[in-house]
């Protein structure tokens, strides 16, 4: 009797636990194989930090742009079961022969009921002052919120930590957000859900988190309203953003704008040495953006090496120049308030001169950081990190994608930082090795079948 | 029994995308006063979930047959809503889409004009959703087996992987060994490992794989076919093979740049005066001599042919920082004596460790001078480079005894060939072109071919790998599944008409046209078929049509925008537009 | 206070591009013995906000215009067009060296930057017989102000002229009617004056019907190709001419010289147009001639620091040209004689070799002299 793949043996399955954009690759990429995928975002909506992002260099595409139809394929693709607002909080077994232990957070939400229509948020009592998350600090929402309008799945939820009701008890006279709910879906009697799954491979594509630039106090990050990081920049650029794109501070346009690269990496006194490889780009488009968007702007850029490397980076970086950006060698030590404005104090290093430059924004390039929450997530996964904190790849050359547990991969910039590309191509190479697995996990299983 | 065209036009707000510059109140208020509309809505994100409930529940309650949505770019979403109004019964190809975002809102300023051209647009795809024919999508089988051009890292790799799959592969290689560059190398950064270890590795399994078909000395002359069912052409000594393949990956791989193009640095004049690749091969035959003695005085020069207009290199190469890094590291190592100096523009050690391992490489004793050298000259036995350190702001002259140029990498010099086999586009810079240079770094714009390693631009051993694994899964998805899907809009010949004087065949690029013997009119292949047009515009008879995009379907949008001219803007008092759900 | 605004300046030369690589000033062969640095000066600029002060800038006059840092940058920035710009500013504001206002005024007046008159340029040909140009001859022979009026000149176009006549080439010259191409006044930043010359110029030679031109100068050979205004004249350094008779076996050379000679590539053949080889055709062509060939050859040339208004100025650090340093290189070949194809480089260095008293040891000697000797 020949055994074929055809039985009515369920396909291999994967986990892949992180819904940005190495997370979704992966998982559309071993789901187009024929493979099943348990994709876990731990947020309400998968999409991760290209979602935040405005436009991407080095070709201006708009982040959400290439990214939404990504993230509706993964949420309407038959082989991925789509789990967010979840975290997987327990993984065993062995490369073939996970399992594991997913916690479904409550939504406070019916996801059946739910159609968006964000009537809700707008009857919430704390409509307009909760700080979003998603726009880094810069702009408000309610207590029951989508994280942005193209969330994939489109479905509210009710934050714990500032819902009046499951912080104090009590919600005013009425739940406003269930009177203004026409579907019926506000249910404030969700609990949290376990559901354990079997799966044949891991796949850790956890992202990363960004340098907290307090530690640079020097640099009035946290002091100085006019000092933002550059993810809060990316922020008020975006059309979804609190400003809807306008580069604003309090509604005055800047007319003089710093840019401090390499604030957290490359620096051995704050341990992290490493260099965060997408923040000279990052800070070249952002110049752009500020070019083209505010006409008569100054934009100065400071730096120590440009690392304009990758495809069509180096000719970006000459056409941010010729537009008019100027580039100078030499790391700011420190910015000072001066009246209205600030000033950055750094010796130029090819003049040879100290100066000091008027900004009325000053913009830091934080460095990209292992999560905080690493150390559990390796913990549970038992697998190694490096020195600098990222999850550690089995061999640095010829297996990047394999951690140091046969069956976990690992996808994108919990390995180290990446830009978009290199973030797509790491994911699909641990999706490669993930299927591979599968297939070999599948056939055995098959012959060992055949030979019963 | 004759057929009635029911239409459901959506207007989509695209957040404030559209609804800033375009009345989208307006433009669906107009839409349902359009001949055939049966019901026109609007919302904030078509491509939301609730967004395509809407249609769904419509194309159900109401009997839809047609559906036009009016929002961003097909190439966004079309095949969002296609599988949107498949879900619910509709055949894909009754749905059209109207670009008001890409061709409207976004390059036009908010006003009148921009709602009008809005409602034109919409005009006219309704028009031609109403023309618009039900087509079959197909499904081809697939040979389930892969063949990879070029034994290099990359190319090793994607075979291996495949391989491991359990698909059969053959792996195509011009020369008479594996490992292509890298064999060349002495050690990589940043670990510093031979990397003989490396092509070793890999190597050795390509040649032990049961399911790995190894053609040395082998070049491929020539390849026909469609994704699923290729056949490649492999020339080896006197033979030639046929290979029917499923998918195909392209690993050709770079060649450095060529140092005499920069005649100011005298290559191929001064002994003194090396490559990176020629340090390679020098410390890898086992010594660091120049001119019968080892040298004590060793600059490297970074960005040779690269980030240069003057030789027509702008990009950068990616590699060479970390290469001159390693060989900068390898001479105070071997030769602790030696003085060494290292001139940049830029440092870009960019990656995981490389940082690092610059820090590591200055410890060593290693100066690094920011300057561009402008020229070597000669001084007696040795040469002087003359460069300004911009750091210091004055010129200098270094005397050397060994310079070592970091050259860049340059496309292949088969490239162009293959370039034209495979109908593959190249970037401005030479390299083959990926199809999207964010979402899509190994697909091709040809599907079934996919692109791996430095073949599509510089990169390092690690960056080479993961993508060389990432085009094997690309390439593994339509070998597992075991079919592909086959293009529907594809053209069609109206036998009646058709001479058969083969105008079509000339022109089109997929070689999808060809004289049937018998019928003596040409026939299409569906399967090569992409769509693009050009017979239809080619045959004289007007005896070609390519359907879902048919001369009156055509002419049905370009009349109605005539017919209609310009619909009048209903003016209210300024009110928060209501998005109905 | 020389200001200029220096944003706008910056945009009109595009130095937004600089990356600031330092090749310019690395291979600039000013900074072998001045303050000249293109690359810091681009950047003084870049950052000086609105207004830069050029006054403290004396090295701006020391740039020879040999475009070696034109030629290398990565970036396709110009930083001699900037450094003529620059001048142009300081041109306009009247603040210019005596040496420089002398030679300006003697071409605005007298055709030529030598303060010669005009009613004696053709004189160098007065004995010669030689055609006026006019409709239908073929080849317009522009001689140039140095080879017109120096004596040391002349004797290259009397050479050239020998040349040509032996070779049957149906040319014109203008004579008095000759007037300064505008090279070194368009190099000194005297926009205006050049434009004007070269309108005039352009509108003399269309109306004698002249579509095909040689010059004796690289300078004037570079300045009717790339700098005029485009008018359909195909322009040739004579070099490339007697290259072509040469190859087209026109021009036979029945004499014999037996000497060794190295070859000097003027910035503005080679540099600025990338003419190397048909110089060294026409020297390989003759019978007996051994050549040897410097170090600093064709790309690396060392300029003789005579372009660029150089000749009328001796810039920040006056003594000791650039072209001793270039006889001596010559010298270390083993040569005899110092051949070149540029009156600016004849004068220059051969004014070196008597400098290093070597006149004994080498000889400066032009092309069309050593084709010339063995017709």
């Amino acid at each position: 009797m020949t055994a074929t793949l055809t039985l009515e043996r369920p396909r291999q399955s994967a986990l892949v636990i992180g819904g940005g954009i190495a997370g979704i690759q992966a998982a559309l990429d071993i789901a187009d194989a024929g493979f099943h995928v348990y994709l876990v975002e731990r947020s309400p909506s998968i999409g991760g930090r290209m979602s935040q992002l405005d436009k991407t260099f080095p070709t201006l595409d708009c982040s959400a742009c290439i990214l939404t139809p990504k993230m509706v394929d993964a949420g309407r693709h038959p082989n991925i079961d789509l789990l967010t607002y979840a975290e997987v909080v327990e993984v065993s077994g062995r490369a073939g022969a996970f399992h594991a232990r997913i916690k479904k957070k409550p939504r406070y939400v019916d996801a059946d009921k739910c159609r968006g229509c964000g009537l809700c948020a707008e009857a919430c009592r704390l409509s307009g002052r909760v700080s979003s998350d998603f726009n880094a600090g810069m702009g408000k929402r309610a207590a029951v919120y989508v994280p942005f309008p193209q969330a994939v799945p489109l479905v509210y939820t009710v934050d714990p930590n500032e819902c009046v009701y499951l912080t104090r008890g009590v919600c005013g006279k009425t739940f406003k957000c269930k009177d203004a709910c026409t579907a019926g879906a506000i249910n404030f009697d969700q609990k949290e859900e376990f559901i354990e799954v079997d799966v044949g491979t891991v796949i850790n594509a956890t992202g990363f988190d960004l340098f907290d630039a307090r530690r640079r106090p020097e640099l009035g990050y946290g002091v100085y309203p006019e000092v933002i990081t550059a993810l809060e920049f990316e922020r008020l650029a975006s059309a979804s953003g609190p400003t809807a794109g306008k580069i604003a501070l309090n509604g005055h346009l800047p007319r003089r704008i710093v840019f401090i690269q390499c604030v957290g990496s490359r620096d051995i006194s704050l341990g992290a040495p490493w260099c965060s490889r997408v923040c000279c780009m990052a800070v070249a488009k952002q110049a752009h953006l500020a070019h083209d968007r505010i006409p008569g702007a100054e934009i100065t850029v400071f730096y120590i090496d440009v690392r304009a490397f990758g495809k069509g980076f180096e000719e970006f970086y000459d056409r941010v120049r010729k537009e008019g950006v100027l580039y100078r060698k030499g790391l700011p030590s420190e910015v000072l308030r001066r009246g209205d404005h600030l000033v950055v104090r750094a010796e130029d290093m090819l003049l040879g001169e100290m100066v000091e430059v008027e900004a009325d924004l000053v913009v830091l390039a934080v460095g990209i950081a292992p999560r905080s929450d690493a150390a559990q997530v390796a913990e549970m996964l038992g697998v190694k990190r490096d020195e600098s904190g990222f999850f550690a790849e089995d061999h640095p050359k010829l297996r990047t994608v394999e951690s140091s547990v046969p069956g976990v991969y690992l996808a994108g910039c919990c390995q180290g930082p990446k830009d978009i590309p290199d973030t797509v191509a790491h994911a699909k190479a641990a999706a490669c090795a993930a299927m591979i697995l599968l297939a070999q996990t599948e056939k055995a299983m098959v012959t060992s079948d055949a030979a019963n | 029994m004759a057929f009635f065209p029911r239409v459901g036009v959506y207007v989509c707000h695209c957040g404030i995308n559209i609804a800033a510059t375009v009345d989208v109140r307006a433009v669906r208020e107009y839409a349902a006063t359009l001949p055939g509309v049966v019901v026109a809505r609007e919302y904030t994100y078509m491509c939301s979930d609730p967004g395509q409930a809407l249609i769904q529940n419509d194309v159900r309650e109401l009997n839809l047959n047609r559906v036009v949505v009016a929002s961003c770019s097909p190439r966004m979403h079309e095949p969002t809503f296609r599988a949107t109004v498949s879900e619910v019964g509709l055949n894909p190809y009754c749905f059209e889409m109207a670009n008001i975002r890409e061709q409207c809102a976004w390059v036009h300023p908010a006003g009148d004009l921009t709602t009008q051209k809005a409602m034109q647009l919409v005009a006219s795809a309704v028009a031609k959703a109403r023309l618009l024919q039900p087509l079959e999508q197909r499904q081809a089988s697939v040979t389930p087996s892969a063949l990879v051009i070029g034994g290099g890292m990359a190319g090793m790799q994607a075979a291996l992987d495949i391989a491991d799959a359990g698909f059969e592969v053959t792996l195509v290689e011009r020369t008479g060994q594996l490992g292509g560059h890298v064999a060349h190398l002495h050690r990589t950064f940043p670990t510093l490992e031979p990397t003989a270890d490396l092509v070793g590795a890999l190597a050795q399994r390509v040649g032990d794989h049961p399911r790995i078909r190894l053609l040395t000395q082998a070049e491929v002359t020539g390849v026909g076919g469609f994704v699923g069912n290729f056949v490649v052409t492999v020339r080896q000594g006197e033979q030639q093979l046929e290979v029917p393949t499923g998918t195909i990956i392209v690993a050709t791989g770079f060649q450095p740049f060529d140092a005499r193009r920069k005649p100011e640095y005298g290559y191929g004049v001064y002994p003194q005066v090396i490559t990176t690749v020629d340090f390679e091969r020098m410390a890898n035959a086992g010594e660091i001599r120049v001119n019968g003695h080892e040298p004590r005085k060793v600059v490297f020069i970074h960005c040779v042919g690269s980030r240069d207009q003057a030789v027509g290199n702008a990009y950068c190469s990616r590699v060479c920082c970390m290469v001159a890094a390693k060989q900068a590291s390898l001479v105070r190592e071997r030769l602790p004596q030696a003085e060494v100096t290292a001139f940049y523009m830029d440092v870009r050690a960019f990656g995981k460790g490389f940082e690092e391992f610059y820090d590591r490489v200055r410890q060593s004793g290693v100066i690094y001078r920011r300057g561009n050298p402008s020229e070597i000259i000669r001084r007696g036995e040795n040469v002087v480079v003359r460069a300004e350190d911009t750091l210091l702001g004055q010129p200098v002259e270094i005397e050397a005894d060994l310079v070592v140029l970091a050259v860049g990498m340059t496309p292949n010099a088969g490239t162009e060939a293959i370039a034209s086999l495979l109908k593959l586009s190249r970037s401005s810079d030479g390299f083959f072109m990926e199809a999207h240079p964010k979402l899509r770094p190994v697909e091709t714009s040809m599907a079934g071919i996919f692109l791996a390693g430095t073949c599509q631009g510089p990169k390092d051993i690690p960056e080479s790998i993961a993508q060389a694994r990432a085009a094997a899964a690309a390439a593994m998805i339509p070998l597992m599944r075991g079919t592909v899907p086959v293009e529907a809009a594809t053209s069609s010949v109206d036998e009646e008409l058709c001479a058969g004087c083969g105008q079509c065949a000339s022109i089109c690029t997929f070689g999808a046209l060809n004289l049937h013997p018998v019928r003596g009119v040409m026939t299409v292949n569906a399967v090569l078929c992409q769509g693009c047009g050009a017979c239809a515009t080619a045959c004289p008879s007007g005896a070609i049509n390519v359907k879902h995009f048919t001369f009156d379907q055509v002419m049905a949008q370009i009349d109605v925008v005539e017919d209609f001219g310009v619909p009048p803007i209903p003016h209210r008092e300024a009110e928060a537009q209501v998005v109905e759900a | 206070m020389l200001q200029i605004e220096s944003r706008a300046f910056a945009r009109e030369h595009d130095l937004f591009a600089c990356v600031q690589c330092g090749k310019c000033t690395g291979g600039c062969p000013m900074t072998l013995k001045t303050k000249l640095n293109p690359r810091s000066l681009i950047l003084r600029i870049l950052t000086a906000g609105n207004g830069f002060d050029l006054e403290p800038f004396e090295e701006l006059w020391d740039c020879t215009t040999c475009s070696t840092c034109t030629t290398r940058c990565p970036k396709n920035v110009s930083p001699m067009e900037a450094i003529i710009g620059m001048r142009s500013a300081i041109v306009e504001k009247g603040k210019i060296h005596p040496n420089v206002k002398t030679a300006l005024e003697s071409t605005f007046r007298q055709g030529n930057p030598l303060t010669m008159p005009r009613d004696q340029r053709g004189a160098w040909a007065a004995d010669l017989a030689l055609k006026p140009m006019a409709e239908g001859v073929e080849y317009f022979y522009y001689v140039g102000c140095t080879p017109s009026y120096d004596p040391r000149g002349q004797k290259v176009a009397r050479s050239l002229v020998k040349i040509l006549q032996k070779a049957g080439v149906d040319f014109g010259i203008l004579g008095n009617e000759e007037n300064c191409c505008g090279s070194e006044v368009r190099r000194l930043g005297e926009a205006g004056l050049f434009e004007m010359m070269s309108e005039e110029n352009t509108e003399t030679y269309k109306s004698l019907g002249v579509s095909k031109m040689f010059t004796t100068s690289p300078h004037c050979y570079n300045v009717y190709r790339n700098d005029y205004p485009k008018n359909g004249m195909q322009v040739q350094h004579y070099t490339q001419l007697l290259a072509g008779l040469v190859e087209g076996k026109k021009l036979e050379l029945t004499g014999k010289l037996e000497k060794t000679i190295t070859y000097h590539d003027p910035c503005y053949l080679g540099k600025h147009n990338s003419v190397f080889d048909e110089p060294r055709a026409v020297l390989a062509a003759i019978p007996g001639a051994k050549l040897v060939e410097m170090d600093r050859s064709r790309e690396k040339s060392l300029c003789c620091e005579g372009g660029g208004g150089r000749m009328w100025l001796e810039g920040t650090n006056p003594g000791t040209r650039l072209a001793q340093m270039r006889v001596k290189e010559a010298l270390e070949t083993g040569a005899e004689v110092l051949a070149t194809a540029c009156p600016f480089c004849l004068l220059t260095l051969e004014e070196a070799v008597k400098h290093l008293n070597a006149d004994d040891r080498l000889k400066v000697m032009d092309v069309a002299e050593l084709v010339a000797e063995v017709l």
